[in-house]
């Protein structure tokens, strides 16, 4: 177990008292919650927030730690704890979040009065008891890939790196990393997850490994925006083309350039669409051309003598609504 | 110290299936008084049944108690607290693609 500064992570002072050690905690849990975190290392982030605080508000783990934190600044290389460090200690395990619930610290003690309520004090329900014969499926898993718009569109394959807690032979909990090659299903889109079957925590007493289920978030694209199953894309025109209509061409999702017919008198975001083509699947997506209206710079005088023609000779006013 | 291993094909879990009450509780390891409650308070919902024994749930559910579970002990936070969280963070993710819609379109508006 490598040294950790325990008052660093919770942004305190040596000397801070038992309410400044609760008080930054709080704060702390709620910014570095995985669940409302959008921060890429909330996970590992809340996990170390969680085991200082167990170590600070306990006086007798504090004095511990602080004695132990000037060995360690004496000058050795790695922190080397004492043998029975995990013991003395009880971190509960120092294994991913998921196993926050299975540790014997309450780490929502201190929070019984954020929303006012009072809640259940047991962590994640056992009701199946510890009796013979006890068994159980493992715990499902859960992770967080960011994939690009075409891995989505045509399917592909994605290694993701897991933390493992497992037990070294010494006894003490080290986090081991598993890679897997996971394969990106077609068509899927932002906030759903893909589940492997019993790639989660082992089972217990024969019982089968729980599920990874991993949620997918998209890279924001250089040209497409994504929003569901449907793909849009911003396409400039000339004032004449929205005007006259026209046939341009249009790069599509699946990398092909098709033509596309922009009716007559278009105004400035109009949304064509071509159905289908979209992000793939049972009942597909639609890709959407919007368009934009750019002017021509009237720096050029063959601009200026045309816009200066319309002005003097076409009767419209925009802003008859106004009125 | 790495393990590599082959390549594992997924199932997308919001096109699976739905599942009902029980594979609710036991894919979230929680008894059903406490699942019953979340949708007391509209924490969950069921996609159709109008009675426990009829309830059926979208596989994504699982996902969303899974959070409400850890919310509810990581932050201390009550069962109403907990539904109002849950629903200002799907807003939030909502405005979120909204902005990043609408920023899109300003940034290819100005392309020279």
């Amino acid at each position: 177990m490598e040294y950790k500064d325990y008052y660093k992570i919770l942004g305190i002072k040596k000397d801070a008292s038992k309410q400044e050690i609760k008080r930054a905690y709080r704060t702390l849990a709620r910014k570095y919650h995985p669940d409302v975190s959008k921060e890429s290392d909330a996970e590992v982030q809340f996990k170390e927030i969680g085991e200082a605080y167990d170590v600070l508000k306990d006086p007798k783990k504090r004095e511990a730690y602080n004695q132990l934190g000037s060995n360690w600044k004496a000058g050795q290389e790695g922190f080397q704890p004492p043998p029975d460090w995990e013991q003395n200690f009880d971190f509960g395990g120092g294994s991913g979040y998921k196993n926050t619930q299975n540790s014997t610290h309450d780490y929502s003690s201190v929070f019984e009065d954020l929303f006012g309520g009072s809640r259940a004090k047991q962590g994640r329900y056992s009701d199946s008891g510890q009796g013979a014969g006890f068994q159980a499926k493992g715990e499902n898993v859960r992770a967080k890939i960011m994939i690009d718009l075409e891995d989505s569109l045509t399917g592909a394959e994605r290694s993701i790196t897991l933390a493992v807690p497992d037990i070294n032979d010494q006894g003490q909990v080290i986090n081991k990393q598993r890679v897997l090659n996971v394969k990106i299903p077609k068509g899927v889109k932002e906030g759903q997850s893909i589940r492997l079957s019993k790639q989660g925590n082992p089972g217990f007493g024969g019982g089968e490994p729980g599920d990874l289920l991993i949620e997918v978030a998209f890279n924001p694209h250089r040209i497409y925006n994504i929003k569901d199953k449907n793909i849009s894309l911003n396409v400039p025109v000339a004032p004449w083309e929205a005007s006259l209509g026209a046939t341009i061409k249009v790069p599509t999702p699946d990398g092909k350039k098709v033509d596309m017919k922009i009716p007559q008198d278009s105004q400035q975001g109009r949304k064509l669409r071509l159905k289908g083509k979209g992000l793939p699947g049972k009942i597909p997506g639609d890709f959407f051309v919007i368009l934009q209206v750019l002017l021509p710079p009237s720096t050029d005088p063959k601009v200026k003598e045309y816009n200066e023609k319309m002005r003097d000779e076409i009767t419209f006013n925009p802003r008859n609504f106004l009125f | 110290m790495k393990e590599v291993i082959d390549i594992i094909s997924g199932s997308i879990l919001e096109d699976e299936p739905t599942i009902d009450l029980e594979e609710l509780c036991q894919f979230c390891q929680v008894p059903a008084k406490v699942v019953i409650k979340f949708i007391e308070y509209g924490v969950i919902n069921p996609s159709e049944g109008d009675s426990p024994e009829y309830w059926r749930f979208h596989q994504s559910v699982q996902i969303r108690t899974d959070k409400a579970l850890r919310l509810k002990q990581d932050l201390g936070i009550n069962v109403s607290g907990v539904a109002l969280t849950l629903e200002l963070l799907d807003e939030i993710a909502e405005l979120k693609q909204e902005l990043s819609h609408f920023s899109h379109l300003n940034q290819t508006s100005h392309l020279d």
